[in-house]
């Protein structure tokens, strides 16, 4: 089996400021971390490596610095990992973001054809600075892959199909997509391994190959700012929540009473 | 379609996905037919629910829809994004809509941007604002991102149709108008099979997993305080009071007292209740961006100076083995 997992660097706090002069985003100072999510997405593709064989592939993009998200996900387990990083590739939004990690997962499917090419790409259910959850289905788009989203457990794996389980609002699904597939996959599917010293040592001498766009055969004009649909106009600070904070103190059916009191003031119950 | 290769004014229309739970129309299909509405309206043009897999239930137009278009057929009984997919594919193409609206549930999130990609549309996640430039009818889209420590404004001024998802709760329907009805527009899919659909071999109401936190209109959330699967309970009692849902911080769910969907922060889910009552929580950073764009925060906690507690809309300085009961009696 090869599997592609994608993961994303993202600011180690969600605790974003914004500079009040420039009205940017600052990121400067700021930790970078794997994107939490991602890390039970490289732990499934090694069960599933470490059941049925074959190859983990780590895959992002991003800043050079990036690389260490790759080299993190060797120390865990994966075998090799590729950085797209270029100039080009800078401002893309989902659409342009998951036609570019896209035109990667072809580029490893093609060069390893003859051992069988790409099953499986999986990504985490969303980062937690973009926020959106749409670069894992806009992947299995651009691809025509068959996808599944928020997948909490991996049910069976055949030569060619694998069965999940996908978690929604009103219960869960069980379904059978065939390979090559996308799945994005939530926190209780695993619990993801720590690294071990001899992992984390090799993952730092390891070699991580920048591709350009050129590389992948990415057109220009699809990845970047200006191939991207949706364009960000404007950032600012939330609303800052209204008013004083109500302090309710007393005994404690007094200030349940006058909780309800509040709540039913505001038309809340 | 990127603009420069067509006409902007082909593209008419506000369109809603509907989406069905358990049969019925889900809730959030009336809440982006009244953001659909005024949209619409400002626009002077229809606003029309897409219903694939399934009939178009009266109440669409009683809420303000003015047309519904329907494609049913067996196949789409289970939740088959490639073929959903490929249907609104179809109708995008065929109909050209100027924004399409979806819910952000588990389902909207998945299908949609999968449609967005493949007609190369931009599409905006989580909105909770949705204005209209009356003259070129480019939306501006305002969703929260880090957690909800950043709004930003997006705009995809040029390609059409717009496409952005809403969270349930987020939008406000519209008062419904039994007597308002409107045009059904059937359609059948043409072209075959879809290439590489997937096979749904069940689909599983209820259980452990039936938590709704996305669509709760209320969580009543725990935290280290709780001391135990108890103290859950006690929680669950004051929900089903107020026809909410129990949420917990992530201290809850790694001792073991209440299951991981019900976790919200930065490693669980992102909540957007109207209500939200935060018992014994201390209110770390990453609990906070999963709930601090609720409408109404209701702390509880011993002590008066928590993050959450100065957070709060209403603070309850109290034992929460205390206040928890004596308001669930107070709801008598
Ligand atoms: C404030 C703000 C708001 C934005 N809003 C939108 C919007 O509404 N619509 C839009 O189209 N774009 C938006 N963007 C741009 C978007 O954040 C970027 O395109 C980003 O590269 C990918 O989106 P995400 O962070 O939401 O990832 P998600 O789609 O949430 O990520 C899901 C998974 O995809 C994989 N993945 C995502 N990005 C990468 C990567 N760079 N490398 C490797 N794997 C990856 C990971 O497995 C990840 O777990 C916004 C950006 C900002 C700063
Ligand atoms: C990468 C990462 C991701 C994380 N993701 C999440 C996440 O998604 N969600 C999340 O919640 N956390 C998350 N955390 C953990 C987070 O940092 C906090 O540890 C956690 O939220 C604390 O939970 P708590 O508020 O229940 O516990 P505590 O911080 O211990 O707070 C307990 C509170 O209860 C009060 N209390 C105790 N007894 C009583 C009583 N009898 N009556 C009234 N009040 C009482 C105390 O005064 C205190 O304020 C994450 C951490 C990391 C590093």
């Amino acid at each position: 089996m090869r599997i592609v997992v994608c993961v994303k660097q993202v600011p180690g706090t969600s605790d974003a400021k914004i500079d009040p002069e420039t009205k940017r985003i600052i990121r400067e100072g700021i930790k970078s971390v794997m994107n939490p999510f991602d890390l039970y997405a490289i732990e499934a593709a090694v069960q599933l490596r470490e059941r049925f064989g074959g190859e983990v592939i780590a895959l992002s993009m991003g800043p050079e610095r990036a690389s260490a998200v790759i080299r993190e996900a060797m120390a865990i387990g994966a075998d090799r990992g590729a950085l797209l990083s270029d100039r080009a590739f800078g401002g893309s939004d989902t659409w342009a973001t998951s036609y570019a990690l896209a035109r990667a997962v072809d580029t490893i499917d093609t060069m390893s054809k003859a051992s069988g090419g790409v099953d499986l790409v999986i990504c985490g259910k969303q980062a937690v600075d973009g926020d959106t959850a749409q670069v894992g289905p806009g992947i299995a788009a651009h691809l025509g892959y068959s996808q599944a989203a928020y997948v909490e457990a991996v049910r069976e794996v055949k030569q060619d199909s694998i069965t999940v389980q996908r978690m929604n609002e009103d219960g869960y699904d069980v379904c059978e997509i065939a390979f090559p597939a996308v799945i994005t996959v939530v926190k209780g599917l695993n619990q993801p391994r720590v690294p071990t010293l001899r992992g984390v040592l090799a993952a730092r001498a390891a070699d991580v190959p920048i591709w350009k766009p050129a590389d992948i055969g990415a057109a220009l004009d699809k990845i970047g700012l200006d191939a991207s649909p949706t364009r960000v106009v404007k950032t600012a600070p939330p609303e800052p929540r209204g008013g004083e904070t109500a302090r309710v103190e007393g005994t404690p059916a007094e200030s349940a009473a006058r909780l309800v009191q509040l709540l039913k003031a505001r038309e809340l119950i | 379609m990127r603009i420069t290769d067509i006409d902007k004014s082909l593209f008419t229309n506000v369109w809603i996905i509907a989406e069905t739970i358990g049969g019925r129309v889900h809730p959030v299909t009336y809440e982006l037919i009244g953001a659909a509405r005024g949209l619409a309206d400002a626009r002077s043009s229809k606003v029309a629910a897409v219903v694939i897999g399934g009939e178009a239930d009266a109440s669409l137009f009683a809420y303000g829809a003015d047309l519904a278009i329907v494609v049913n057929a067996p196949e789409f009984s289970g939740f088959n994004d490639e073929l959903e997919c490929a249907a609104l594919n179809y109708l995008i193409e065929k109909h050209k809509p100027e924004i399409v609206l979806c819910a952000a549930t588990a389902r909207g999130r998945a299908l949609i941007p999968r449609v967005a990609v493949q007609t190369v549309s931009g599409l905006t996640a989580d909105c909770t604002g949705l204005a209209i430039d009356p003259e070129t009818g480019d939306l501006l889209q305002t969703r929260p991102a880090f957690g909800g420590n950043i709004m930003a404004t997006i705009r995809t001024s040029n390609h059409r149709p717009q496409m952005a998802t809403v969270r349930p709760n987020v939008m406000k329907a519209l008062p419904p108008d039994p007597g308002r009805s409107g045009e059904v527009i059937r359609e059948t899919l043409l072209g075959g099979a879809v290439k590489n659909a997937k096979r749904v071999i069940e689909t599983v109401r209820g259980g452990e997993a039936q938590i709704n936190l996305g669509e709760a209109r209320v969580i009543v959330s725990g935290g280290r305080a709780m001391k135990g699967p108890e103290g859950f309970n006690m929680l669950k009692r004051l929900a089903d009071k107020l026809g909410g849902a129990v949420g917990a911080s992530r201290a809850a769910v790694d001792a073991g007292w209440i299951a991981y969907p019900h976790q919200v922060g930065q490693t669980g889910q992102t909540v957007q209740t109207a209500l939200y009552i935060a018992c014994g929580i201390s209110g770390q950073i990453q609990h906070l961006v999963g709930m601090q764009s609720c409408g109404c925060i209701v702390a509880i906690d011993k002590n008066p100076d928590t993050p959450m507690m100065r957070l709060a809309d209403i603070a309850v300085t109290g034992d929460v083995f205390e206040i928890v009961p004596a308001m669930t009696e107070a709801l008598q």
